[in-house]
């Protein structure tokens, strides 16, 4: 008797970088001596053991991010990837790794594709050299648009730019600059994301005299690149995703589907058997054996509002009474003057929040929350 | 047995907040062993946490310590400690005619300021001696000589043998005991006379009944006498007598003209009681009551609501029980539309009833939210009733009032001379009426005006401060009602009247008042989905409005991977931020909002 298996997602999370970038909050070491050897090491094991307690699953999706994946060899990515594969049962739709414009060559590329990415997701930023100097960032547009080239011809067919918005430097025109960028590269995806200060980083420090954009300019302009995307045939599906149809990325859309998916490496989040758990920010610890900590269980009905809501398409409202009937009155009872105000739409069981307030989600959820 | 009266000195500690009073007090019980060192934290007289964390005194306390002198005999010390603020004048003029002295404690590198100054003068009203005392002269900038001519040509006092100490350190603390001992005069009653002792202070104690803390002019009082409280001609038998320990009540057989100590008798409630009264035996009364009585009467009123309408309750027995321990609370219920149910709350003046908000948080975790503060207004109407109003939304129609009147009061400012411009300035912005100037010496002045009561009530002691670099200080005294040209100004948020937002104002000042109040609210109102008007109206005539605009994005829109736990603890953080809003119909509209209506002087 086999039941239906159950799709999953693996996450690997290569936690190398050169340099920090001065907005960045994320757990970043170098990738010196034979630090990559060692997390490879480490990840074959975890790969194996956890390939042992999947039963029922099946992964259909693997996203190696970071830091910067490339630093641990793109020879180690693909044994991972046939590690995977060989560990666990899959039938791979996606496979998906972060590069970094002017750190990833032609070679690398090759290894890749034929180790079965089909997916890059490029660090592109901004087209601006000057905001890209202002982020800290080595690359230039030049290493991006090398790189976009690059990677047609290794054939890979699905790519996606990263955007950040409300950055140093940032004016009408340099954004201008970054969409008419894209509009030549012809991604098939985009992640348009808002610069968040995160305190501890030399960004926050400076957060008074770096110039950034007031929250007005700010949402005129994720509204202008939203308008923008669209017209380019890049719509979007999630508060900060962007996609040609058929391209949306169905690794991060689990996320939002409530869909198990398992992270491996140092600071890498699961939510894998109903609980959600993560691998604490420490290398070393994780190298010699650190089990990974408890974060409580996950997949309630705060989490499928909050995450469904960030789709354009919404949330079930089939959904929402299954998982918890009384909040669910209490959601669609709140949400009656939002829809009336134009706010929220309920259309085909599905409640969503209309494109031009998803800049206001975490207000409107907190209002639709018991 | 009673002690003799040479061997007693009742006096208090004058100071400027943060100069050391407190401390000092700390290292005189100390020195004279009063308390253990087990028992000592710092800051023993300051009973309540609000005390200890603003650095003041709110009500007074009094203790009785030991002190064995060089002379070879034992004192008798009755510290009677003041509160210090304008909003408790009162009571400090009450406590200070308890005392035959005063210890000034000026900081040695900050020299005399100017609310030490409002006190002395009323040290020197009540024919205190004055021992002034230079503190902090361990601090780098300590300048005690300075301080010294400070004290000489401000004050008036000889102080160059002031004893320099230094009450953190305790360097020289013994002097300022000995000086005690030779400096202030000890009480001179007679212990033969009809018992005439003052009232200083009281508290509730669940046990006793209330404790009257009392100062014995002349006679002596026993457990077992019967005595009468001279101004509300109440009368009760004495339970107890006794003196006050630092630590707990010490009964004894009798207090004696001189003594400073406390009675019980049974008294149920404290509003029986009232500060300044006197006295004396029902069967042998004093011929005449000690001068200085007030009845002590709230000036300002203002709503308190439950931030959460089910707390109501709880609100209740929470005010119930802090009024057993201030008298001058009073409260009754009243509703709101945009706030439902709450109580109408009378203070001193608005220390006191900031005082009062945060202990009802504090000590009784409450979330509660407080209207702008108001003042009795009198209306004459015009089918000859009288009407008293101390909440603006029960303001009638103009149409039916034949006369409004609002309270004004004496007020007296002191301040170095160099701000007199500016002062009278703002007096005059507030309406004020200048009686006359009196020079108390080269540098300083007296300035005396007639202001209304509602214009003093917020931020009058602020903008004195911050128009003289905060030296001036003020006391006033509630004067008479006076006919005057009263509006109610309503304020509409998204095109509704919120009644708890309403309230009174000079005509001649409505419109600047309502632009600066509409300004006010928009820097208080958050952005919220869509934009919300904010319109000031007399009437039904609208004469100024502001737009708070819309919100535009409070998401940010980095997928931040599978950690999930974190964008939902930013959801859980901003849903508490919102619960300490209050809802008045589609706007949140956050507590301070209610208290920027009267915040005038920028």
């Amino acid at each position: 008797m086999t039941r239906n298996p159950s799709p999953l997602g693996l996450y690997l999370h290569i936690p190398f970088c050169r340099g920090k970038c001065p907005y960045c909050d994320f757990y970043s070491l170098r990738p010196d001596g034979d630090r990559p050897e060692q997390l490879a090491r480490r990840l074959h094991q975890l790969i194996e053991e956890y390939g042992k307690r999947s039963e029922g699953y099946t992964v259909r999706t693997v996203y190696f991010g970071g830091g910067t994946p490339l630093l641990l060899g793109a020879q180690r990515l693909a044994a991972l990837l046939d590690r995977i594969r060989a560990s666990f049962p899959c039938e791979i739709t996606e496979c998906t790794v972060e590069c970094n414009p002017g750190s990833t060559s032609m070679e690398d590329l090759q290894v890749l594709h034929k180790a079965g990415v089909n997916r890059l997701s490029i660090g592109m930023q901004a087209a601006d050299d000057g905001v890209l100097r202002a982020l800290g960032r080595k690359h230039r547009m030049q290493d991006t648009v090398r790189l976009v080239q690059q990677a047609r011809q290794a054939g890979f067919h699905n790519l996606s730019l990263d955007l950040m918005l409300g950055v140093p430097e940032e004016t009408d025109e340099t954004l201008d600059s970054s969409l008419s960028a894209i509009r030549q590269l012809q991604p098939e995806h985009v992640s348009a994301y808002l610069l968040k200060l995160e305190p501890g980083t030399p960004f926050y420090e400076q957060r008074f005299c770096l110039g950034l954009p007031d929250e007005d300019q700010l949402a005129a302009r994720y509204a202008r690149v939203v308008q923008a995307l669209e017209g380019f045939g890049l719509s979007q599906y999630e508060v900060s995703n962007f996609a040609r149809p058929g391209f949306h990325s169905r690794h991060n859309t689990a996320y939002w589907r409530l869909t198990p998916y398992l992270g491996l490496g140092p600071s890498a989040h699961s939510f894998f058997g109903g609980r959600r758990f993560y691998f604490p920010s420490d290398l070393n610890g994780f190298l010699h054996g650190a089990d990974p900590v408890d974060d409580g269980p996950g997949g309630d009905y705060e989490e499928l509002l909050m995450l469904g809501l960030r789709l354009t398409r919404g949330v079930s409202v089939q959904a929402l009474r299954e998982k918890d009937p009384a909040a669910a009155e209490y959601t669609l009872q709140k949400a009656a003057p939002l829809i009336r105000q134009g706010v929220l739409a309920q259309e085909d069981g599905r409640l969503k929040i209309c494109s031009q307030f998803l800049l206001l989600m975490n207000t409107i959820i907190c209002d639709l929350l018991p | 047995m009673s002690v003799k009266q040479d061997h007693i000195r009742n006096f208090s500690i004058i100071a400027h907040i943060d100069h050391g009073k407190s401390t000092l007090a700390d290292r005189m019980l100390e020195l004279t062993s009063a308390v253990t060192e087990r028992e000592m934290h710092s800051q023993l007289l300051d009973n309540m946490d609000l005390e200890r964390e603003r650095g003041i005194t709110i009500k007074a306390r009094a203790v009785t310590i030991k002190y064995a002198a060089k002379d070879g005999q034992v004192y008798t010390f009755n510290l009677i400690d003041t509160p210090g603020h304008v909003d408790f004048n009162y009571e400090v003029s009450r406590s200070l005619a308890a005392c035959e002295g005063a210890v000034l404690v000026v900081d040695a590198s900050q020299g005399v300021e100017a609310q030490t100054l409002a006190n002395c003068y009323l040290a020197v009203e009540n024919d205190l001696e004055i021992l002034p005392v230079i503190n902090k002269i361990d601090l780098p900038a300590a300048d005690p000589d300075m301080a010294c001519h400070e004290i000489e040509d401000v004050i008036g006092i000889p102080a160059m043998d002031a004893p320099r100490i230094s009450a953190k350190t305790g360097v020289n603390i013994g002097e300022v005991l000995e000086r005690i001992v030779t400096d202030i005069p000890a009480p001179a009653g007679d212990r033969q006379a009809p018992l005439k002792a003052l009232i200083f202070d009281s508290v509730y104690d669940s046990y006793k009944g209330v404790i009257v803390y009392i100062r014995v002019m002349d006679g002596q009082v026993r457990p077992g006498d019967e005595i009468r409280l001279m101004a509300t001609g109440s009368v009760f038998s004495v339970v107890e007598v006794g003196n006050m320990g630092p630590n707990s009540l010490i009964p004894t057989e009798a207090l004696e003209a001189g003594e400073v100590g406390y009675i019980t008798a049974s008294i149920k409630t404290l509003t029986d009681v009232d500060v300044g009264d006197t006295v004396t035996l029902n069967n042998r009364p004093c011929a005449q009551a000690l001068p200085g009585y007030r009845k002590v009467q709230p000036m300002v009123f203002s709503g308190i609501y439950p931030a959460d309408g089910a707390h109501y309750e709880d609100l209740k027995e929470a005010l119930l029980k802090l009024q057993l321990n201030d008298a001058s609370l009073t409260f009754e219920p009243e509703t709101s539309v945009a706030l439902g149910f709450g109580f109408r709350c009378g203070f001193l003046g608005l220390l006191h009833m900031e005082i009062i908000g945060e202990r009802l948080e504090r000590e009784f975790d409450l979330d509660i939210v407080t209207t702008a503060p108001s003042v009795i207004y009198k209306l004459e109407l015009t089918d000859g009733s009288e009407l008293v109003i101390d909440n603006p939304s029960n303001y009638p129609d103009p149409s039916v009032i034949a006369v409004a009147k609002e309270p004004m009061v004496q007020a007296h400012i002191y301040t170095p001379s160099d701000y007199v411009g500016s002062i009278m300035e703002l007096c005059q912005n507030r309406r004020g009426v200048f009686v006359d100037m009196k020079y108390l010496d080269e540098t300083r002045v007296d300035l005396h005006y007639k202001l209304p009561l509602n214009e003093i009530i917020y931020d009058f002691f602020d903008a004195l401060k911050s128009r003289s670099r905060g030296y001036a200080s003020f006391d006033y005294e509630l004067s008479e009602y006076v006919p005057s040209k009263l509006v109610k100004l309503d304020i509409l948020l998204n095109g509704e009247i919120v009644d708890a937002l309403s309230f009174i104002v000079h005509q001649d000042n409505a419109y600047a008042r309502a632009r600066k109040i509409a300004e006010n609210l928009k820097e208080n109102i958050p952005r919220q989905m869509f934009e919300v008007p904010i319109q000031a109206a007399i009437g039904g005539k609208i004469i100024a409005r502001e737009t708070v605009r819309a919100l535009r994005k409070d998401v940010l829109a980095k997928c931040y991977g599978g950690d999930i736990t974190r964008k939902k603890k930013l959801l859980e953080k901003q849903k508490e931020g919102k619960k300490k809003m209050r809802k008045l119909g589609t706007v949140e509209v956050p507590q301070e909002a209610f208290m920027a209506v009267l915040k005038l002087d920028s």
